[in-house]
């Protein structure tokens, strides 16, 4: 078997989970909180583009815009009306609070759609290029630069807009932030809006990729903690590079030891991380 | 023990004593499920309640302990001993899995022990010429009428129960309890004067660790049948978060109280609401974080906050808002 095969395989699916990953290392570093909801809001996302699709026809590349502007609006009134009251208790508070509205919005899902798998079919495939002896399936690819894009217009926006440097001021220090006029609140809510909207986008470029169930949340969200460890918690740059990372392992690892193993190769380095280098690869810079 | 927490220990093994007699298989299945459920709550206590660390291993040691269980009684070993195998088994994987991930603290550790269940899960699922793989593994059972079955499973539990509570009694009460509290309220400050904590850690550990794992072993006999899916369910582990936070961490009746509670108000869910069951679990869980303030800050004394805060490095409670 050609080994760049496998490393384009891993390097495509790796985009995607940079983007599942992005935005739950940005709210898990900016606001402190494990947000169980996250694996929902993905599906969320991946069913808009579904239904976008089966209704009017039109390409989950096209439809991902229109899924991250509503469940981002979603995860802001979230934000705002629930989880802000509770923000700043201990981890095991909010967790156990995401973790309820995640039920709610799992079984409001499977009410809605049913627990059947589905997945986009596309009318005109983009098919395969063959380069070298490599196959590109060239949707993934296509899938895979629009989930980086999504990463650089949020990376960028937090560099560059106002309210992305209150995000940071936030994340490096809530009090200081608040002294110098910052509406920590209203920080807190765009940054779960922001976080909802990256997890909807890579929901929708998914539906082409993935079957999705209202139950495939929590595989998402398992992936999503995977990587924040491996990349570091709350790094956009880590995201990217701990996204890639297990797209790369899950890959080779399915090559060496089985595909039915590569979660649990994915979890053991996962632990043995945590053990030594709990600060992940890229360590903690912020963004 | 004060005379109101007596009076209701009187309650309770008065409850419990006539369950068999007063009702039928429905109040024997009813009472089964709540003593399985103070028995984990119990378990996460130890670790959680009286440690203050969020471990999510519950359900990882309960799907250990219903596999061990299973796979020593198909081997031909007698249901009792199997039971304690399970139980074995379960003490001595938490001892080396504490001993890897105890030195992690706040959301770390929560993650890690999270990890945990996935990976026994995945190893269970794969490995099937032991554990039957996907398909799952059926527990002989023995050839008596429902009713004596039913019966002899509920006092199994229900002993099983017992002794975890006498445990935790005893636990809370003794050197090992206290050393728990200060490692809650701060761990540096411990071993500073003179706690062994990462002996105590274990210790609460590897007790959350059996215990959790003799549920589950009981239960996979009482089912006779058990899947990866079912024995590491994650909502067990958040199942006894719950309950604990509901009754009260860090305390001795909390477990017990919260497991009984919720399982009333779990069973009503399930009878009237059977298509959004989990939604309302989930109304529930949201209602109790939010609006009941006394269950959930028993568990966050304002020491927990600090210490938290201070390891995060955000400050402040409101004046930030």
């Amino acid at each position: 078997m050609n080994h760049f095969q496998f490393a384009l395989n891993g390097l495509f699916l790796g985009g995607l989970y940079a983007c599942i990953a992005a935005g739950f290392s940005l709210v898990w570093g900016v606001l402190h909180i494990i947000n169980m909801l996250h694996g929902a809001l993905i599906v969320l996302g991946a069913y808009v583009a579904f239904y976008g699709h089966e209704w009017f026809g039109i390409h989950p590349f096209v439809s991902m815009l229109a899924a991250g502007l509503i469940v981002g609006a979603f995860g802001y009134l979230v934000q705002t009306g629930l989880i802000n009251r509770v923000v700043t208790k201990p981890v095991l508070v909010t967790l156990t609070l995401t973790f309820g509205l995640d039920l709610i919005l799992i079984n409001a899902m499977l009410l809605a759609f049913s627990a059947d798998f589905r997945t986009v079919v596309l009318e005109h495939p983009l098919g395969t290029a063959s380069f070298g002896g490599v196959f590109i399936p060239l949707d993934r690819m296509v899938a895979m630069l629009l989930a980086l894009a999504m990463i650089g217009v949020v990376y960028a926006g937090l560099r560059l807009s106002r309210i992305g440097r209150a995000i940071v001021a936030v994340r490096a220090d809530r009090e200081a932030a608040s002294l110098m006029g910052v509406d920590v609140a209203r920080t807190y809510s765009v940054t779960f809006a922001i976080s909802a909207m990256l997890a909807a986008a890579a929901g929708s470029l998914m539906s082409v990729v993935f079957p999705i169930s209202p139950t495939t949340g929590h595989l998402f969200l398992g992936k999503a903690f995977v990587i924040c460890v491996l990349g570091g918690i709350g790094s956009i740059g880590g995201a990217v590079v701990g996204g890639m990372t297990l797209g790369l392992l899950e890959s080779f690892g399915g090559l060496l030891f089985g595909p039915e193993h590569a979660l649990t190769i994915a979890f053991v380095l996962l632990i043995v991380l945590l053990v030594f280098r709990p600060q992940g690869l890229m360590g903690k810079k912020g963004f | 023990m004060t005379r109101r927490n007596l009076m209701l220990l009187a309650v309770a093994v008065a409850v419990l004593g006539a369950a068999p007699f007063i009702g039928g298989n429905y109040v024997l299945r009813i009472g089964t499920i709540t003593l399985m459920y103070a028995v984990v709550a119990i378990s996460w206590n130890f670790i959680g309640g009286l440690a203050g660390y969020p471990s999510f291993a519950t359900a990882a040691f309960f799907g250990l302990g219903a596999y061990a269980g299973a796979i020593a009684r198909t081997a031909g070993v007698p249901e009792t001993l199997a039971w304690l195998l399970a139980m074995l088994a379960a003490g001595a994987f938490s001892l080396a899995l504490g001993f890897v991930i105890l030195r992690l603290r706040g959301h770390a550790f929560a993650i890690a022990s999270l990890v945990v269940i996935e990976v026994l899960r995945e190893i269970v699922t794969s490995w099937d010429s032991v554990t039957g793989g996907g398909a799952g593994i059926s527990v002989p059972f023995a050839a008596a009428t429902p009713e004596a079955i039913a019966t002899y499973y509920y006092w199994s539990m229900c002993g099983l129960a017992a002794l975890a509570f006498a445990v935790l009694y005893h636990v809370a009460r003794s050197p090992l309890g206290f050393g728990l509290r200060c490692i809650r309220q701060n761990e540096d400050a411990a071993n500073m004067v003179g706690i062994n904590t990462t002996l105590f850690k274990t210790a609460a550990f590897v007790l959350s660790g059996v215990f959790a794992a003799g549920a589950g072993a009981i239960y996979a006999s009482w089912t006779s049948y058990i899947d990866p899916a079912d024995a590491f369910d994650i909502v067990i582990s958040i199942k006894a978060i719950v309950m604990v936070l509901l009754g009260g961490a860090g305390t001795v009746l909390g477990p017990v109280l919260g497991a009984a509670a919720f399982m009333a108000l779990d069973e009503f869910a399930w009878s009237n609401f059977l298509e959004v069951h989990t939604g309302i679990l989930g109304v529930l869980v949201v209602l109790l974080v939010l609006f009941l303030p006394t269950g959930i800050s028993s568990f966050s004394l304002p020491d927990v906050l600090r210490r938290m805060r201070h390891k995060h490095g955000s400050p402040a409670g409101a004046s930030g808002r």
